[in-house]
């Protein structure tokens, strides 16, 4: 029998209740809280933390409301951040139960107490900080750079603008996995399955006139798994905090496919 | 104090791995040297992603242009205190770099013939100031991002190892002082890490949070200059630190200059439109310099606006709200997501926001760092990119000159490894006196238990700053800052406490760290500022309003001591373009652009 629950020791639990900020204007966010033992100590199980913070004293963001809260409650609350402004893809999070970033996630637009946990069936390193290795890998393993025989020259490659439209929705995409920790696909088969993120980057180079290396980047998606665990779930193009589409870029890699194998 | 430390030895240590740490990596990597890029974030992480507006370089794609024209926008944008030689090189070398950008695969936009899609930017010029070039190579509005994720996958491409999430604290020196090594700490498990080398290139970018509103990143905290400051290299012309006018109150997101281009306009807390006080023909849209001082003068009077009466307003609701949605979409979003702010109803609270810093680590055009005002070179040590100061952009920075400036000398100081290192061989070892001084650091931070946190010492650093050293500035004001900052990093950082004692990703030491590199940096830009009696480019002193080239044609260099005393020496500019650092270098000679005064 498959096990539905996580394993007791994975189970959060209620934790500390933060001395309230006092003001008009306030609001409770419950921050997802883990420190892997040091020093010989054991394990505690997860804990959720209630914040209570003044929203006169913040930016709009969620981002500003944990560092808020790590200025001036707790300074070992833990999470990624860098460029605030959605760009770097660092702060990826489940917010509310949906996988945001946290810096352009306002929180005038969350009801009620805000949820905020690491991205989901991620192992936790401290907080909200998810270990990202196998999806770095699984990005790396799809060889994500131009390849071509052909010798460039001196100039640059020549390029139209309507073949290089088709890489927009693309290129863009920040590497925050928001999308492939949104998928229960990639859920139970993180291993083997690639995943959106590692997809949309396969089908950018797919579909690069500069590139020449279609048929081979194709072929080593041909399994059970890698391409093909997709269930066209849709949970990746609805999350995407960029706006993008995984999704159908999936579903293109899939038609590109059956129609390679189908020639052969 | 016991930690165990985990070794590794490469040929080339490098920190950083932005634009220009990639960009090196990559050169190193090709050449067949053994390199550990040590990286604080995840590559595509590094605030390079965040430069939107292109790369220039004089291919010609949309129009007649020439590198000397370039050369030329480049040295007056400085101000004259560019040195000539750097950047006939890196101007030269811009179309290559850029082609050989496109070759790794970066998604430019295109042009009908398929060729580089390049735009206009403020201050690129034909024929040496007569007509406007478009030079600035494009990928739409996000160029630093198509070129980063290009740099780390030409680097994976080539098996580069990467130590990711990897926090530098301290260079490592052998018995002469030469540089072997850095000290680092591993977030995700907490260990301690020693990377040997026979060359380490610091590519650490800049650091824009010394002040309260800037446009970089968090992570921007100067984390390579402040490891080269405790080993007493000295900085250069830190006093030029770029402000940009329009920065979003508070969180400092940058609002483009399009939208004074399109009709919008500032006012202060009377409702008054003050620019054409300051600047009666140009008005709003007068030079970047020009709008920040005004702004800062209508705060000083008392006229800010908002809360705190600090900032100005932006206004575009007057404008056809056709006008915005086909123009200015970019900013409407922005100032929706960032300012709350609907543009089309209601103004952008702005500030001037410190957005690039042209001061750094002086180096040669090979990335070689200068340790005195002969140009001495400190063995062992580079440095790249915007932690470094080569110097391309002496006193201001022209946009679209940053993302060249990264993979040009990246590439340049890779070549250099090459050429002097050979083979791989074995790297010295560090002395005992150097780890030990790197590892009681580590410690004594990490269990640093004073009155005062690291955010609150930081926010009363960064506030010091924005009040003292901004856009304009005076002895006077310069002078209270400069007691302000000293008394900060003297008793300040002596009395932090770090809450956090655990190892793995403990964010609170991290940001102890990267707050007692940013103090050296505060401090450095702030003394300089009050030593400089001149205004020269985006260093304006309302006492001494005028460039004064015969006493201060020349870069500051500034050293830190251990009690955070300031000592300064003048380094001669070099006007001489076909000097011996780049003979062999130019296709053809560069002339000399003579110094006159700076208008638009």
């Amino acid at each position: 029998m498959a096990e539905f629950r996580l394993p007791p020791m994975s189970r959060p639990e209620k934790g500390k209740e933060w001395a309230a900020e006092s003001g008009s204007n306030t609001r409770t966010l419950t921050v997802y809280r883990w420190s892997p033992p040091e020093d010989g100590a054991t394990a505690a199980r997860p804990r959720l933390d209630k914040f209570t913070v003044d929203l006169s004293k913040i930016g709009t963001m969620v981002l500003d409301a944990l560092i808020h809260i790590k200025n001036t409650m707790d300074p070992s609350l833990t999470f990624r951040r860098s460029c605030r402004e959605g760009v770097c893809g660092s702060c990826a999070m489940n917010i509310n139960g949906t996988n945001k970033l946290a810096c352009t996630q306002a929180l005038s637009e969350l009801k009620g107490e805000i949820r905020v946990l690491p991205l989901p069936h991620m192992r936790v390193v401290k907080d909200l900080v998810p270990d990202l290795q196998n999806a770095y890998k699984q990005y790396n393993e799809v060889r994500p750079w131009l390849r071509s025989e052909k010798p460039a020259g001196e100039r640059e490659r020549l390029q139209s603008p309507e073949e290089r439209e088709k890489l927009d929705g693309l290129w863009e995409c920040i590497l925050c996995f928001s999308c492939s920790t949104s998928c229960p696909s990639y859920w139970w088969n993180d291993d083997k399955y690639l995943g959106p993120a590692t997809l949309l980057q396969t089908a950018r180079w797919v579909e690069d006139s500069r590139d020449d290396d279609t048929e081979a980047r194709l072929a080593a998606l041909d399994d059970d798994f890698k391409l093909y665990r997709c269930h066209t779930i849709m949970n990746c193009t609805r999350t995407c905090p960029k706006g993008l589409n995984p999704a159908k870029a999936i579903a293109g890699l899939k038609s590109r496919l059956a129609e390679q194998n189908r020639r052969s | 104090m016991s930690y165990e430390i985990i070794d590794h030895e490469s040929d080339v240590v490098i920190v950083g791995a932005g634009g220009a740490g990639l960009r090196a990596t990559l050169e190193l990597s090709v050449a067949g040297l053994r390199v550990a890029c040590v990286s604080k974030l995840f590559p595509t992480r590094s605030h390079t992603v965040a430069a939107q507006g292109g790369i220039s370089a004089a291919l010609a794609n949309m129009g007649a242009d020439d590198w000397r024209w370039h050369m030329y926008d480049t040295v007056k944008g400085s101000d004259w205190l560019g040195d000539q030689d750097a950047i006939a090189y890196m101007t030269h070398e811009a179309p290559r770099a850029v082609i050989e950008l496109e070759h790794y695969g970066v998604p430019f936009s295109r042009t009908e013939e398929g060729k580089i899609y390049q735009r206009p930017f403020g201050g690129m010029t034909t024929e040496f100031g007569k007509g406007t070039a478009q030079r600035t190579c494009a990928a739409a509005d996000r160029t630093g991002h198509a070129i980063l994720h290009a740099l780390y996958q030409q680097c994976l491409a080539h098996g580069t190892e990467f130590f990711v999430e990897y926090f530098a604290t301290d260079l490592l020196c052998d018995e002469s002082g030469a540089v072997v090594g850095v000290l680092a700490w591993n977030l995700d498990d907490g260990t301690l890490h020693r990377f040997r080398g026979r060359r380490v290139i610091l590519a650490t970018g800049g650091y824009g949070r010394i002040y309260f509103s800037c446009t970089s990143a968090h992570s921007c905290t100067g984390d390579g200059a402040g490891m080269a400051q405790r080993l007493g290299v000295p900085l250069q012309d830190m006093e030029f630190v770029q402000f940009h006018p329009t920065g979003i109150y508070g969180v400092g997101c940058l609002i483009t200059e399009g939208a004074r281009g399109e009709g919008g306009y500032l006012t202060n807390s009377e409702g008054k439109r003050f620019m054409p006080d300051y600047a009666p023909n140009a008005k709003d849209l007068a030079s970047r310099d020009v709008v920040s001082r005004s702004i800062t003068l209508e705060v000083r009077a008392g006229r800010g606006t908002g809360k705190n009466k600090d900032c100005a307003d932006l206004h575009m609701e007057h404008l056809d709200a056709s006008v915005i949605h086909e123009r200015l979409p970019g900013i409407e979003e922005t100032a929706r997501i960032f300012a709350g702010v609907d543009i089309t109803k209601e103004p952008i609270p702005i500030i001037p926001t410190c957005h690039y810093n042209m001061g750094g680590i002086p180096t040669n055009i090979h990335g070689e760092v200068l340790d005195d005002e002969q140009g001495a070179l400190r063995e062992g040590l580079m440095s790249v990119g915007e932690a470094a100061c080569v110097s391309v952009h002496g006193a201001n920075r022209l946009g679209s000159n940053s993302l060249l400036d990264l993979v040009v000398f990246g590439r340049a100081a890779g070549k250099r490894c090459a050429a002097v290192l050979g083979k791989p061989a074995s790297a010295p070892n560090p002395s005992k006196a150097s780890e030990e001084f790197a590892l009681s650091r580590f410690d004594e931070t990490r269990h640093a238990s004073g009155g005062v946190s690291t955010s609150e010492l930081r926010l009363q650093m960064q506030k010091s700053m924005q009040d003292h050293a901004a856009v304009f500035r005076t002895g006077e004001v310069l002078e209270e800052g400069v007691k302000q900052v000293t008394q900060l990093a003297q008793d300040g950082l002596k009395d932090v406490s770090v809450a956090d004692k655990s190892l793995i990703w403990n964010s609170d030491l991290m940001e102890t760290f990267e707050l007692q590199n940013l103090m050296g940096q505060a401090l450095a830009t702030i003394t300089s500022a009050h030593w400089r009696t001149e205004s020269r480019g985006a260093h304006s002193r309302e006492d001494y309003p005028d460039r004064d080239d015969e006493n201060w044609l020349a870069h500051t260099l500034v050293w830190l001591d251990g009690k955070w005393e300031s000592r300064f020496a003048k380094r001669p500019v070099a006007l001489e373009p076909n000097s011996s650092a780049v003979e062999g270098l130019l296709s053809e000679p560069a002339e000399q652009i003579p110094l006159k005064a700076r208008t638009y």
